[in-house]
């Protein structure tokens, strides 16, 4: 009688940590493994770049090689590049992006909630959106040389070209797809019509607007660098320019390694401001909006 | 606050709070149908007058309410609170919604706050009156919790403080515990009842219109039952309910009183949602 209570007492409980301590084994584990398999995976790629490069299987001239990009990373750091030290080029493509950018997310979002909120103006103004969002906007980025020239300025207009219409978009279905409760709420607490679209309207779009955020700086540095390739004096896309110009495959790709890391760099603070201000969202997916 | 905010003309002479005179409600459907939800609506709730409207599902008890609110206006007939007719959002007017309309993006201080902060309450005077609020509806310790975080009950309190704090002379309730389990409603209509004889800054009662389909409900809480059609909706007719006050909605509904009313509601009830019922029935078929 004592024996049976004392392990039935004491099997589920040995049995249960047994198991908790197998799954969590097993989880780490697995993440192992799949951080392992990326790994591998990156090396035998860049591996077998480097061995059909060197090999002449593929033309070194026409194709590079990973070795040669990190030289020619490299040589950059060190002694600059044609046009000025790297940093300098880097930080005129964020800075032509990020100006592009800011002012292409604040008018698609004024824009946007504006025509969400008033019926009028989106019926007048909605057919010639439509019809510049149907432009390809990149072809603008030549009319905009000429327009503003070789400086930075020409490059910032197509990034704005680029970014405005997306975050538009979204600023504009987040208005209109506002709560009504909320909405009704608002206005029976005594909130005038500019109250409801500060306090309900905007908040309750930013969601929205946080999606496009994220695209919408791709654009802009798609933008930035389409501008200088076109024509610059600094920055990553007079780099790609120049390489190309020189027959320097392994240049172009530096600065595309380059490029991909700098954009890298961005969305992780994009995703860290987002944190931050929805901190009112529930957490866990599925249990809402 | 200000002491006249009831409104109403001449003292001594008799204003009910609210008045519905043969109000009609007709929107446009998407298709460009008419659809009346109301049809010549008279209702009468006296200051201080607990009323609850019982109807078939869908039969527009809520349009009813958001022509007194002031969201939408009459298509025809007059709806007049105060003595006057109801132009836009008045003041003096609470609405406590069927969904949750709490801001999910505010805490829950900060959703109490709202209303006061947008009459232009001063900032320090708007939390101090939220607090006060929140202390009543048992949500102290919730101050700085973001909607998602609490419970629907506690979600559900947060709507009443948000609306009790603007000081309501009208309360109008659109099926507000429909969401919530049957035990967390019952505690929630007895503390509906408590806040309510209080809820004046002056110590009277507001004056409430609550929509619901569920009859015991009604009774439980109501100083008179309004019986609306099978839509589009008008009165059928109108019981008062005598039962003592203070109320516990638990005890009450046990008393051969209650039962009493009950049945004769029922009756006259039943019939309506029997109606719409076969109209949903041939619908379907």
């Amino acid at each position: 009688m004592s024996l049976e209570s004392v392990e039935s007492v004491g099997a589920p409980t040995a049995f249960r940590t047994s198991r908790t301590v197998t799954r969590a084994q097993a989880a780490r584990r697995r993440r192992a493994l799949v951080y392992g398999a990326r790994v591998l995976l990156l090396v035998a790629v860049l591996a077998a770049w480097e061995a059909l490069s060197r090999n002449g299987l593929i033309d070194p001239f026409n194709f590079s090689m990973p070795s040669a990009i990190w030289d020619q990373i490299v040589q950059w750091t060190l002694h600059g590049t044609a046009q000025g030290s790297l940093g300098e080029q880097i930080w005129y493509t964020l800075y032509e992006a990020l100006l592009g950018w800011v002012i292409g997310v604040l008018a698609g979002v004024v824009l946007g909630i504006v025509l969400g909120r008033v019926r009028f103006l989106a019926d007048v103004f909605g057919p010639y959106i439509k019809v510049l969002n149907a432009v390809p906007r990149i072809v603008l980025a030549p009319i905009f040389l000429i327009w503003f020239g070789l400086g930075p300025a020409s490059k910032v207009a197509s990034a704005v070209v680029l970014v405005f219409f997306p975050v538009f978009f979204n600023a504009f279905q987040g208005a209109r797809e506002v709560d009504r409760n909320l909405v009704a709420n608002a206005r029976i607490l005594g909130a005038s019509n500019r109250r409801v679209t500060l306090q309900v309207v905007v908040p309750s779009a930013t969601s929205w607007i946080f999606t496009s955020l994220h695209v919408s700086f791709g654009f802009a540095l798609i933008g930035a660098i389409v501008g200088e390739y076109i024509g610059a004096m600094k920055g990553i896309g007079m780099l790609i320019a120049s390489a190309q110009g020189a027959f320097n495959t392994a240049g172009v790709y530096a600065a595309m390694v380059i490029l991909a890391v700098v954009a890298l760099l961005a969305e992780g603070l994009l995703t860290f401001a987002e944190k931050r201000l929805f901190r009112w969202k529930p957490t866990d997916p599925g249990a809402g909006g | 606050m200000n002491g006249d905010r009831r409104g109403g003309p001449a003292p001594g002479g008799h204003t009910p709070a609210i008045e519905l005179r043969g109000a009609s409600k007709v929107f446009r459907t998407p298709s460009g149908a008419a659809h009346t939800a109301v049809r010549d609506l008279d209702l009468t709730v006296e200051r201080g007058e607990f009323v609850a409207v019982v109807g078939p599902t869908g039969c527009g008890k809520s349009t009813t309410l958001t022509l007194v609110s002031g969201l939408e206006e009459p298509t025809e007939g007059e709806v007049l609170v105060g003595g006057e007719p109801v132009r836009g959002i008045r003041p003096e007017v609470g609405f406590v919604f069927q969904q949750d309309a709490v801001f999910p993006w505010r805490t829950v201080l900060s959703n109490v706050t709202a209303g006061p902060r947008f009459r232009g309450v001063p900032k320090a005077e708007a939390r101090d009156r939220a607090r006060d609020w929140l202390g009543r509806v048992g949500l102290d310790a919730f101050a700085d919790r973001y909607p998602h975080q609490l419970s629907g009950g506690q979600r559900k309190r947060v709507a009443l403080a948000q609306t009790f704090v603007c000081d309501p002379a009208i309360l109008l309730m659109d099926e507000p515990f429909s969401a919530l389990d049957v035990q967390t409603r019952a505690l929630m209509s007895d503390e509906l009842l408590e806040l309510w004889s209080a809820s004046r800054a002056d110590g009277a009662a507001a004056s409430v219109v609550f929509v619901t389909h569920d009859l015991e409900e009604a009774i439980a809480l109501a100083d008179k039952v309004v019986v609306m059609t099978a839509g589009p909706a008008t009165v059928k007719e109108v019981f008062p309910v005598r039962l003592p006050r203070p109320r516990k909605v638990e005890a009450v509904r046990l008393e051969p009183e209650f039962v009493e009313i009950y049945r004769e509601i029922w009756s006259s009830l039943g019939e309506e949602v029997r109606i719409t019922r076969e109209r949903g029935a041939s619908r379907v078929a």
